[in-house]
């Protein structure tokens, strides 16, 4: 079991920087999830570990043994591919055994060591087949099953469940995240799908533009975004933000004032008579009647613009002026277009930014 | 209306396939009909198609004319001609496949272009050579001309062929414990093999239907086109047309046995 550590480590593409002296410990047993747009350099990030590229700078850390130019066979690692990459002309049991047999086990521990991770990823029945005969999920099971059965120091996971179907998806999610807790395999996960994130991750690296802007655990990082990318990226409907002048524990909008409970006017005071970047998540803002009582709420008078009914939930937009605020509701909740609502927002659950350096203020 | 025009074009369609059909298939019946025909029958005005059939002819261009040793000598230049291109062309195929260097298009471009220059060039020259360094007149030294002439095609179709195997599959080769040798000898090669097996037909096919360079290069030891061209030109029909179907079976066999491969092998998949 390994703790991996990543050094200023930077890698260019030419004039892109793809990943840009990025630090990060990664610690033994953790579930680490790599976050971000596509071309945040998560990919290759995750390439650099594995020693599928070299970095231009920076090193990476195995424990204390520095791996930075050890080539992949060396590093005892395993990965599974988005495409999967289970080989075409070997059978499934040839392709889990692979990594065995290159390692030159007995033939004993290869067929306990290839029957116990087909057992575990109940895919003993196909042990005989070619992979051209495997449904996608099927073959995504080999490929797991061959990155476990050599017990890596790391296994690296590269959008692993991009290419099953929704319901797959959901089924296999539940079954990776158990299969790491019974390893205890130190895993980094590559993946753009927050909801995966979310639910596998020990703690989530979010990725922009080659730089870790965020690494906590999945609650913090929704909760508490350190800045406006994390903000905006995480959360489905996306965060509302909207410009507004501090003034006096007020934030003065377009159209509405909210004003401040005592921590937030004394965390902003720097900030007095300048604009500020002023967020809310969607579950924060309420309709009437089903707002909570111990909150601090402001009311808002807008109109209803737009109407989203997903069952569960139904997404209203609502104008205030100038400024469109989306809120999300039950979806039993009954709405029509063109009718006014008054809205009630969560005023803890607010979140500044500095507008200059996009850094969350609270 | 419209479903008139629809069966309209169907049958033109259709009758423009059975022409292109025709035209390959009726030289080719006519080839084997003709190859196997008694020679009664085939003089005979009276018969269009041919009722009694032998395998004389056949054998008699093999065995009494002696035109077994043109089809060894054939066999034994073509398979020369693989041996002598493919280990020149199949690295230079994978490095255009596999790796980008500064130039690369313009290498691809230029092995397109020495398909420019006509046989006829480096014939004569060839000839004048071979006879001072003694290579003329032997199996290898028409080998050596013939694989010249392969070499385009081999890096050409072998390039695409590795370029048809995804990454993918040899990264997870290097992660899980190969080298790069091993990564090409256990991932890239076997995947690689379907395809390499059709290029490798498709030079045998090149270099057993080549006339122009093998005529000049050789007098006692021709090549099967190059001694039907010279010695079967005088013999009576049934002979000519029983050389030509010798001539055409290893063509024959390669369409059949790489037609899937050949198709594939431009990136589109036909099953």
């Amino acid at each position: 079991m390994t703790v991996v550590r990543l050094e200023n480590l930077t890698k260019r593409f030419g004039r892109v920087v793809a990943v840009d002296h990025c630090n990060l410990t990664i610690r033994d047993g953790e579930f680490m999830v790599l976050l971000g747009p596509s071309g945040c350099g998560k990919t290759t990030t995750l390439r650099l570990i594995v020693g599928l590229e070299t970095p231009d700078e920076g090193r990476v850390y195995f424990d204390d043994e520095d791996v930075t130019y050890l080539p992949p066979k060396d590093r005892n690692v395993s990965m599974v591919f988005q495409s999967y990459a289970v080989w075409p002309h070997m059978k499934v049991y040839d392709n889990i055994a692979f990594p065995l047999k290159i390692k030159k086990r007995s033939q004993d521990e290869i067929k306990r060591r290839v029957k116990w991770a087909s057992k575990l990823l109940r895919i003993e029945n196909l042990l005989d087949r070619y992979p051209d005969q495997l449904s996608g999920g099927q073959r995504q099971r080999v490929a797991v099953a061959r990155a476990i059965v050599i017990e890596p120091r790391v296994l690296l996971l590269d959008e692993p469940l991009s290419n099953l179907d929704a319901l797959l998806r959901v089924l296999m999610r539940a079954e990776l995240k158990k299969l790491q807790r019974e390893l205890g395999v130190t895993t980094i996960y590559v993946t753009h799908d927050q909801v995966e994130a979310m639910t596998l991750a020990d703690r989530v690296a979010v990725m922009n533009e080659g730089k870790f802007m965020q690494v906590g655990r999945p609650r913090e990082v929704y909760e508490k975004p350190e800045n406006l990318f994390v903000a905006g990226f995480i959360g489905s409907p996306r965060m509302n933000f909207f410009d507004a002048v501090f003034s006096r524990g007020v934030l003065n909008a377009e159209s509405f004032k909210l004003s401040l409970l005592p921590w937030q006017t004394s965390l902003l005071e720097g900030y007095e008579g300048r604009t500020v970047k002023v967020g809310i998540r969607p579950e924060c803002i309420y309709p009437p009647n089903l707002a909570p009582r111990a909150a601090k709420l402001e009311c808002i008078d807008g109109t209803i613009d737009f109407v989203e009914p997903l069952g569960s939930d139904t997404i209203l937009h609502v104008r205030v002026g100038d400024i469109t605020l989306v809120v999300k509701v039950p979806g039993a909740y009954e709405a029509k277009i063109g009718s006014s609502l008054r809205i009630y927002l969560d005023v803890e659950k607010l979140h500044v930014f500095d507008p200059a350096s996009e850094k969350a203020v609270f | 209306m419209s479903q008139a025009r629809f069966l309209l074009r169907k049958l033109l369609v259709y009758a423009a396939a059975i022409m292109i059909c025709a035209w390959i298939l009726i030289p080719i019946v006519l080839i084997f009909m003709s190859a196997f025909a008694d020679p009664h029958d085939y003089y005979d005005i009276k018969k269009v198609i041919p009722t009694n059939f032998t395998i004389e002819n056949v054998k008699d261009l093999l065995i009494t004319l002696g035109e077994w040793r043109a089809v060894l000598n054939s066999l034994v230049v073509a398979l020369l001609t693989i041996a002598i291109s493919f280990p020149i062309g199949l690295p230079a195929g994978y490095a255009l496949a596999k790796y980008f260097f500064p130039g690369r298009d313009f290498f691809r471009l230029l092995i397109i272009g020495l398909r420019m220059f006509p046989v006829m060039v480096i014939g004569i020259p060839l000839a004048t050579l071979y006879i001072r360094i003694g290579l003329s007149d032997t199996p290898v030294g028409v080998a050596i001309a013939h694989a010249s002439l392969a070499l385009p095609f081999v890096i050409l179709i072998t390039s695409s062929v590795f370029a048809s195997i995804p990454r993918d599959y040899e990264e997870a080769g290097l992660i899980f414990g190969l080298s790069g040798f091993g990564v090409f000898s256990r991932i890239t090669l076997p995947l690689a093999l379907p395809g390499l097996a059709a290029a490798a037909i498709f030079v045998f096919v090149l270099s057993w239907n080549e006339v122009f360079v093998a005529t000049i290069l050789t007098l006692m030891n021709r090549t099967l086109p190059a001694d039907v061209l010279v010695s079967v030109l005088e013999a009576p029909d049934p002979y000519k047309f029983a050389a030509a179907f010798i001539m055409i079976l290893p063509a024959m066999a390669f369409v059949f046995i790489a037609r899937r491969y050949l198709v594939t092998m431009w990136g589109i998949r036909l099953r």
